[in-house]
């Protein structure tokens, strides 16, 4: 079995977020970067568990500039065998995922893992161009997947509701909350990384379609209103009166 | 040319967030002067289809088959191909609901369209706002050409209703097994009876401090006096407090409620990534240096195991006033 796992850098899940260039472009001064968690904890490390159990391969694979390396070693440290690296500046997800789509073409895998969305820029859309790009079926949101004799159950986890679907491979899986547990990587893990190939390929130049023309950040919120321990009651009246939210 | 919108529907109604999207693709009809269609897949009733029309709606597209019940990627991105040839759309909107996410990809690539995902308000000269960063920031998209295909955040942007009546047509769409890219084989409700969490307008949710599961009986209470529906941070999930699927957050789901009241939550800044876009929040904390009173509009410093019973008391009160 050949499994490939999209992953993405975001900034660490309490950097502070701000601006340059005239609030174009994300301030990255001391602010550390991880694997996506929906990335890694979830799709990778379920990916990582198939592996173990069945036998076969994990690649991972990661549009972004030469920086992106130090997450894809995190990667490798934690089992993937090998990684792919498209030397780009990843702008949209479907500038990223017609790269990836390529990639995935020449290595025919069997399954496609990514996660549900990056935590940064919060589209949740990759997965169903991936798909799309590639003709194969896509389960989104799910969050469970067993490997079954030539196809997967999975679990998918929506408004108010759980599906429990049967899909044949080869398909692409946005992996979220429930897959898998986060896994450390062990000393063994990190020192195998260094020694892992990690492939450099360049980018067929499709461009980005929704680019983000700048950001702001939201007004600060204003003060808290203390409500008395003694008086929980007025809380229920503040709420319907003022708030007019009940 | 058209604006078409995809109006969900679940178990043969129309879901909130498809009168949302209809008035959403309704304000980019009008401020483009083109006509707004509305497709509708699965069984649903002509009452319901008409219903559109308050929303800003003419005319209803209605693929009737019942295998279209059940959204599956590859089959409903037919349905919406169909829909959209037959509107001759050159705006798709859809919500960005698990629906939406899973079907706006796929079409846009079909139709060669360009996607603008999870946008929170109409364009103004051509760009779309977007919450990023987990709600810590906005980005303003400027998507490249104008055939688009647009997923409007559920709960944001704000819509009246007037009281108008769409025409209904029913949509061809030659469905083979083959259509299907998976199969559905149980569906299990875990709602218990309450709107599901991305939808729901009132959300009563708790953290570490209720000490154990045994104690959820009182935010049980006071959820069910308010008709919230219940969350909980994520450490209470992953030591099996509570059920995964109410775990808000970073790495949880994120939710933007009318009232969000956090009952012995600290505030973590992953845990209010989830939660910051909520209209008004509510921070009930034994510590008055929990930093979630940061981030709410009101707040008390007391005793859950007190306050929270007195809260359920109130609701009561003001419900028989
Ligand atoms: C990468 C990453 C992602 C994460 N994602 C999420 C996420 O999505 N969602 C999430 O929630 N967390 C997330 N976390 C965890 C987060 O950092 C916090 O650890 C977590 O939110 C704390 O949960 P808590 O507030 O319930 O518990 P605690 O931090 O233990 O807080 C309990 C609170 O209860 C109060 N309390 C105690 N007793 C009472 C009482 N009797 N009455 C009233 N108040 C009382 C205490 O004063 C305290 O403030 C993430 C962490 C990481 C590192
Ligand atoms: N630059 C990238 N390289 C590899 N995978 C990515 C990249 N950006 C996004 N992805 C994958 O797409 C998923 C969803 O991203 P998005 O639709 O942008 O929220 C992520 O969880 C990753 O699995």
């Amino acid at each position: 079995m050949k499994i490939l796992v999209c992953i993405s850098k975001v900034p660490d899940t309490t950097a502070k977020i701000s601006f340059t260039d005239n609030n174009t472009k994300f301030n990255e001064d001391k602010v550390q970067f991880i694997i996506n968690p929906y990335d890694e904890w979830y799709a990778l490390v379920r990916a990582l568990e198939l592996k173990e159990g069945a036998g076969g391969t994990v690649t991972i694979v990661n549009a972004g500039p030469a920086d992106n390396e130090q997450i894809i070693r995190k990667g490798l440290a934690l089992g993937a065998d090998d990684a792919i690296r498209i030397d780009m500046q990843a702008n949209d997800a479907f500038q990223v995922a017609a790269e990836i789509a390529a990639v995935a073409k020449e290595g025919s895998y069997d399954l496609i893992l990514c996660g549900k969305e990056t935590i940064d820029y919060n589209g949740g859309v990759f997965g169903g161009l991936l798909a799309e790009m590639l003709s194969m079926p896509y389960v989104s949101l799910a969050s469970k997947l067993d490997l079954q004799e030539n196809s997967l159950l999975l679990e998918r986890e929506i408004e108010g509701e759980k599906e429990v679907i049967e899909v044949a491979m080869p398909c692409v899986v946005s992996a979220q909350k429930g897959m898998a547990e986060a896994r450390i990587p062990n000393m063994r893990g990190i020192l195998a990384s260094k020694s892992k190939p990690v492939a450099v390929i360049t980018p067929s130049g499709t461009t980005a379609r929704v680019p983000v023309a700048s950001f702001s950040l939201p007004p600060e919120k204003g003060a808290c209103k203390m409500v008395d321990a003694d008086q929980a009651e007025e809380l229920i009246r503040l709420l319907h009166e003022e708030a007019k939210v009940i | 040319m058209s604006v078409l919108v995809l109006a969900e529907c679940a178990n043969g109604k129309l879901k909130k967030n498809a009168f949302e999207a209809a008035a959403f693709a309704s304000g980019l009809a009008a401020q483009t002067g083109a006509d707004l269609v509305a497709v509708v897949l699965g069984s649903a009733s002509a009452d319901d289809l008409a219903s559109l029309g308050k929303a800003g709606v003419a005319r209803v597209l209605h693929a009737s088959d019942s295998r279209l019940d059940r959204m599956t990627s590859t089959s409903y991105t037919k349905a919406l191909q169909s829909a959209a040839d037959a509107a001759g759309a050159s705006i798709i909107v859809l919500s960005h609901s698990s629906v939406g996410k899973t079907i706006a990809p796929r079409i846009a690539v079909r139709r060669n369209m360009t996607l603008v995902p999870g946008v929170s308000a109409l364009p103004e000269n051509g760009t779309f706002r977007k919450s990023m960063f987990s709600g810590k920031a906005w980005g303003d998209l400027k998507p490249e050409g104008d055939q688009l295909v647009i997923t409007v955040n559920p709960n944001t942007t704000s819509f009246t209703l007037g009281d108008g009546v769409a025409t209904v047509e029913s949509l061809a769409v030659e469905l083979s097994d083959s259509d299907f890219d998976y199969k559905v084989k149980e569906v299990v409700n875990e709602s218990a009876g309450m709107t599901p969490l991305p939808e729901a307008e009132l959300v009563v949710s708790a953290g570490r401090g209720m000490k154990g599961p045994e104690n959820w009986g009182i935010i049980e209470e006071l959820a069910g006096e308010l008709g919230a529906t219940t969350a909980c941070s994520r450490p209470v999930a992953d030591i099996g407090w509570r059920p995964h699927h109410e775990h808000v957050g970073q790495t949880g789901i994120a939710i933007k409620p009318n009232l969000y009241i956090a009952i012995g939550i600290s505030g973590a800044i992953q845990h209010l990534a989830g939660v910051n876009q909520s209209k008004c929040i509510v921070v009930i904390n034994k510590d008055p240096e929990a930093p979630f009173f940061k981030a709410a509009d009101y707040g008390i410093v007391g005793d859950a195991f007190e306050v929270v019973p007195k809260l359920t008391e109130a609701v009561r009160k003001l419900k028989n006033s």
